[in-house]
């Protein structure tokens, strides 16, 4: 009954419904205050997991391949308390941004509710079957939020997301019958010492499909082009978890199958998908280089920080070096990108402007998240003591480990070019406001979120032994 | 051939078509159509690769039957999305300009 794992799904799927039955109004409050118990859960379960390894929970005692078994290891661990520890300060962050009783509101808190049970169900997964199930529940929560403001763009850019979404999942889908029809089972346990290099050409050709389909939900180049429009498009509080977390999720899986299912496949495609790691660095920052809306730039700068974790696929090694960079690139980015969007929704709000050029001036007016945007800017372009620091860090030790000097060119040159696209918007900020400008007020805790995450991103650096520890246990 | 291959031989067929159609036609509807006849070649790949021992198997079955409700729960919302499209711009396609 007091199984975190299972109250980590059920507690988001209560309140989502409770959220759409009660209003925005009291559903905000509950939400937050669910949420909190979701942390504590999420804690819990780490210490669980480092205590006593990793361990499966049989829901409703139903074992497989009856019922349905969750599977709770380090990796997941990790992402679990991530997730939880993005979505409560988002939460505050979105009571006070829908505060004016915007359309989007409606839906909201039922909508991040389901994603977030979603996004809780597919760490928890453990057969290829359910997962596909929990990438649907993402994915159709994640376009319904998009999509919520319910202008014209916004719907555009839902449509073009849910397209991608679901012929990933199809694709993804197909990969799983075709392990189905070769293997007969779809648990992950009992598939990883089934397939080897020598497996038959149905199974090579379903981890094909998988990868290809998991890469057009996760937006690598040259899969990004929805990414944009969905994540710049959504209001602020969306386009944080979208790009803090959403993204994230698909990672996580081709990640994990690459590490347990399909090892003996997955090294002949490493290189490749090194490479679009690194053509998504250098497309992501041109066009955050050459955008003039706020929101596209932090956009498009979440299409050049996925690339970083592809970069981790070529140096995958029993040394472990490379995965840690790529949890690591995934939490940093995570909390960055979401304090990020945080701080740029506020300053959208205060100046009335989407635009670079009506940043003007809030350097004297907004310190407090100017500094926030700054503090998220540093851990992108990875100094220390941030958590992308420590992650460009130990991608650099284990491309020298393995003498593939080609990496750290890339890696050196995409913090380069992230200084570049974070200074453009810290310039105009500190230029001085024309006289007449508007300017409206912004409740305090809108600030105080965007800084809270932020200084989160900064100090993980500080904390990656114990992060580390937590991924090594019951792997 | 036994039957069950001819079912997968068929759902891989119809698999391909979806997706060229996803991927080529621009009407929303006739793409999201597109959609759903890639879905059921994957159905059809699951229920016929399982059959080949002769009896059908029970749990790729039971997979067709989530897959065929997530697959009518992602039809109704990309109408619901496509309608909306309609109403605010009278546009039944995805202009290719509008992102940035």
């Amino acid at each position: 009954m007091t199984d975190p794992i299972a109250w980590l799904i059920l507690l988001p799927l209560f309140w989502a419904t409770a959220a759409f039955l009660l209003g925005p109004g009291r559903g905000a409050r509950l939400a937050i205050a669910a949420l909190l118990a979701q942390c504590g859960l999420a804690l819990q379960l780490a210490a669980d997991v480092i205590d006593g390894g990793a361990r499966t929970h049989a829901v409703g005692g139903w074992g497989a391949p009856l019922g349905i078994d969750l599977a709770v290891g380090g990796l997941s661990a990790l992402m679990l308390v991530l997730t939880q520890a993005i979505a409560l300060p988002l939460a505050v962050y979105a009571r006070a941004y829908f505060a004016d009783g915007a359309p989007a509101v409606r839906y909201f808190w039922t909508l991040t509710g389901f994603l977030l049970a979603g996004l809780n169900a597919l760490f928890l997964a453990a057969d290829l079957f359910n997962l596909y199930v929990t990438l649907e529940l993402v994915g159709l929560a994640a376009v319904g939020l998009v999509a919520a403001g319910g202008s014209a763009r916004q719907v555009a850019a839902a449509l073009r997301y849910l397209f991608a979404a679901l012929v990933g999942s199809v694709m993804y889908l197909l990969g799983v019958a075709l392990i189905y029809g070769a293997h007969g089972t779809v648990s992950l346990q009992t598939l990883a010492p089934l397939v080897d290099a020598r497996a038959p050409a149905a199974v090579w050709i379903a981890c094909g499909l998988m990868l290809a389909g998991l890469m057009l939900k996760t937006a690598i180049f040259p899969f990004h082009y929805w990414l944009p429009p969905a994540h710049g498009g959504a209001p602020a509080p969306v386009s944080a978890l979208l790009s803090a977390l959403v993204v994230k999720a698909s990672f996580y899986l081709i990640l994990r199958l690459s590490l347990e299912v399909f090892a003996p496949l997955a090294a002949t495609a490493a290189t490749a998908l090194g490479l679009l790691g690194a053509a998504a660095i250098a497309w992501g920052s041109w066009q955050a280089l050459r955008t003039v809306h706020i929101k596209m730039l932090v956009a498009w700068s979440t299409v050049a920080q996925l690339g970083y974790l592809f970069l981790v696929f070529p140096l995958l090694a029993p040394d472990g070096l490379a995965l840690q960079a790529g949890v690591m690139q995934a939490i940093a980015h995570g909390l960055a990108k979401a304090a990020m969007f945080a701080a740029v929704g506020v300053l959208m709000l205060a100046t009335g402007r989407d635009t670079l050029e009506g940043l003007a001036g809030v350097a004297g007016r907004m310190p407090l998240t100017l500094f926030a945007f700054g503090l998220a800017g540093v851990t992108l372009m990875g100094l220390p003591p941030s958590g992308g620091f420590l992650a460009k860090w130990l991608l650099i030790e284990a491309a020298l480990t393995h003498g593939q000097w080609g990496w750290v060119a890339v890696v050196i040159a995409g913090g380069l070019l992230a200084a570049a696209y974070v200074f453009r918007v810290l310039r105009q900020a500190f230029l001085l406001a024309p006289a007449d400008s508007p300017f409206h007020p912004v409740p305090r805790s809108m600030e105080w979120t965007a800084f809270v995450l932020a200084t989160a991103s900064m100090l993980l650096g500080l904390q990656g032994v114990e992060l580390m520890s937590l991924l090594a246990a019951g792997s | 051939m036994s039957g069950g291959m001819i079912f997968a031989g068929a759902g891989a067929v119809l698999f391909t078509m979806g997706l060229v159609g996803v991927v080529l036609i621009g009407p929303l509807l006739r793409r999201i159509l597109a959609f759903n006849v890639m879905g059921s070649g994957a159905f059809l790949v699951l229920v016929g690769l399982a059959q080949r021992d002769g009896g059908a198997d029970p749990v790729p079955q039971a997979m067709v039957l989530t897959g065929i409700v997530v697959a009518v729960a992602s039809t109704a919302l990309a109408l619901a999305l496509a309608r909306r499209l309609h109403r605010l711009t009278g546009r039944t396609t995805l202009s290719a300009t509008d992102d940035d």
